[in-house]
């Protein structure tokens, strides 16, 4: 094969991620998970609350792993270049998971009052996203203990 | 001693002057630190989905976008960022200059002209100088809010979609360095290849992504991110370019102020010793004829 790694990238409404070349991005699209490689066909898709993962090129002996979190977005693929258009992301290690708990906690509590269906809506959002960032602090975990 | 009282009173009111402008030029240069922050944050993003966008035009898509349609021209929308308060050199006027040169194609082609504007200075500008305005946004501050600029602006993209709008520029001042602002003014709609970068390989693009889970939702959402992008990042640009501008133009008026100071005091001198030496010449001719 040609070439190993692409050019991947990052960026929030905020900030400017990541940026740099990797072997493989996992994603969750609307669809369901993905896997990315090289040469990927083109691809173009809305991505779920939930981890990011990346496999950093340069890791011979040992693959490198890196974990985000997204809160939703775009996720576009050329075979040579992925981009991430996240509404908001952050690096896996700085997410709170304190404040995650929390947040699905409440959200678990307002979901079972069910207001009116606004409320019920915002509150099935909340909990996506609580879920999401907790799921992706696990992931990160995971990996950081494995090595 | 009375001599040169209007010059010294001159004086004091230009020193009181370049106290200000150099005041102003401090809150200026710290402003500019934060402003331009803040630009940088966004600017990422913004480029980013522009070059999605850029390829979507060149892809062949299942769905196309109501904002993808090339139509013929016959009414087009400017989307004008200007400041809300003065001070700040020639950004603005350069700005109304490109501006209405541009305008004045699309007048001679007898294309109606509509305008949506942000900042007070193009408000008035466009007051007196005469315009279709259709909606404007003033006193965005330094620290525009998305849903302030997306309120008003939509209208405009609104009026694209059902057809009234052919084509919607965005004129506005992009931020070169801290001495350069440029003006210039960029094609919003209809979202088009001929402006992509890599344009040249159109030969061979009969491609198309696959779309999960819509190619409507997805692009429509897209779209819709693109235009707050574009038109957030303009007007976070905008407030970048005004600090910018306002620091050099009070700086130079500082320096100026200074110079004038300078030129008064030697014209002040001037006047006080040809006093003393005529004074001094009465007492002589007096004591002689004594």
């Amino acid at each position: 094969m040609a070439n190993k790694t692409f050019r991947c990238d990052i960026v929030s409404a905020k900030e400017e991620i990541f940026s740099g070349q990797v072997e493989m991005v996992v994603v969750s699209g609307t669809l369901g998970e993905l896997g990315i490689l090289p040469n990927h066909t083109p691809l173009l898709t809305g991505i779920n609350p939930g981890p990011v993962r990346l496999r950093l090129s340069g890791g011979e002996s040992e693959p490198v792993e890196e974990v985000f979190y997204a809160s939703g977005g775009f996720l576009e693929v050329q075979p040579t270049h992925v981009t991430i258009l996240a509404d908001t992301a952050l690096r896996a290690e700085n997410l709170d998971e304190a404040a995650a708990q929390e947040a699905r906690a409440k959200a678990e509590r307002a979901l079972e009052e069910r207001a009116d269906d606004f409320q019920f809506s915002m509150a099935a959002t909340q909990l996506a996203e609580a879920a999401a960032q907790l799921r992706a602090l696990e992931k990160f975990r995971s990996h950081t203990s494995r090595r | 001693m009375s001599v040169g009282k209007e010059i010294r009173t001159q004086i004091k009111s230009v020193r009181n002057t370049q106290k200000i402008t150099s005041a102003m030029e401090m809150v200026a240069a710290s402003k500019m630190r934060r402003t331009q922050d803040k630009m940088n944050e966004g600017k990422p993003y913004s480029v980013k989905v522009r070059e999605v966008i850029d390829h979507l035009s060149g892809a062949c898509p299942e769905y196309r976008h109501v904002y993808m349609e090339e139509r013929p021209v016959n009414r087009v929308g400017y989307l004008v960022v200007s400041t809300d308060k003065g001070l700040c050199g020639g950004l603005n006027v350069n700005l109304f200059r490109l501006l209405v040169g541009d305008m004045k194609k699309w007048h001679d082609r007898k294309v109606e002209i509509d305008l949506a504007v942000i900042g007070k200075k193009a408000q008035s500008f466009f007051r007196a100088f005469g315009g279709n305005v259709v909606t404007s946004v003033t006193d965005i501050g330094e620290h525009p809010v998305m849903e302030d600029l997306i309120g008003s602006t939509k209208v405009m993209f609104d009026a694209f979609g059902d057809g009234q709008l052919d084509a919607i520029f965005l004129a506005t001042n992009d931020f070169v360095n801290t001495m350069t602002q440029r003006p210039v003014l960029r094609k919003l709609l209809p979202l088009s290849v001929a402006d992509s970068p890599d344009g040249a390989e159109q030969g061979q693009s009969r491609w198309d992504y696959i779309y999960e889970p819509d190619a409507r939702d997805l692009i429509n959402g897209l779209v819709q991110r693109y235009i707050e992008s574009q038109v957030y990042q303009a007007a976070v640009e905008n407030v970048a370019c005004e600090q910018a501008a306002k620091m050099v133009a009070m700086k130079s008026a500082t320096e100026n102020a200074g110079k004038l100071i300078d030129d008064l005091q030697l014209v002040y001198n001037n006047v006080r010793q040809a006093a003393i030496t005529q004074e001094i010449s009465e007492i002589m001719g007096g004591a002689a004829a004594v």
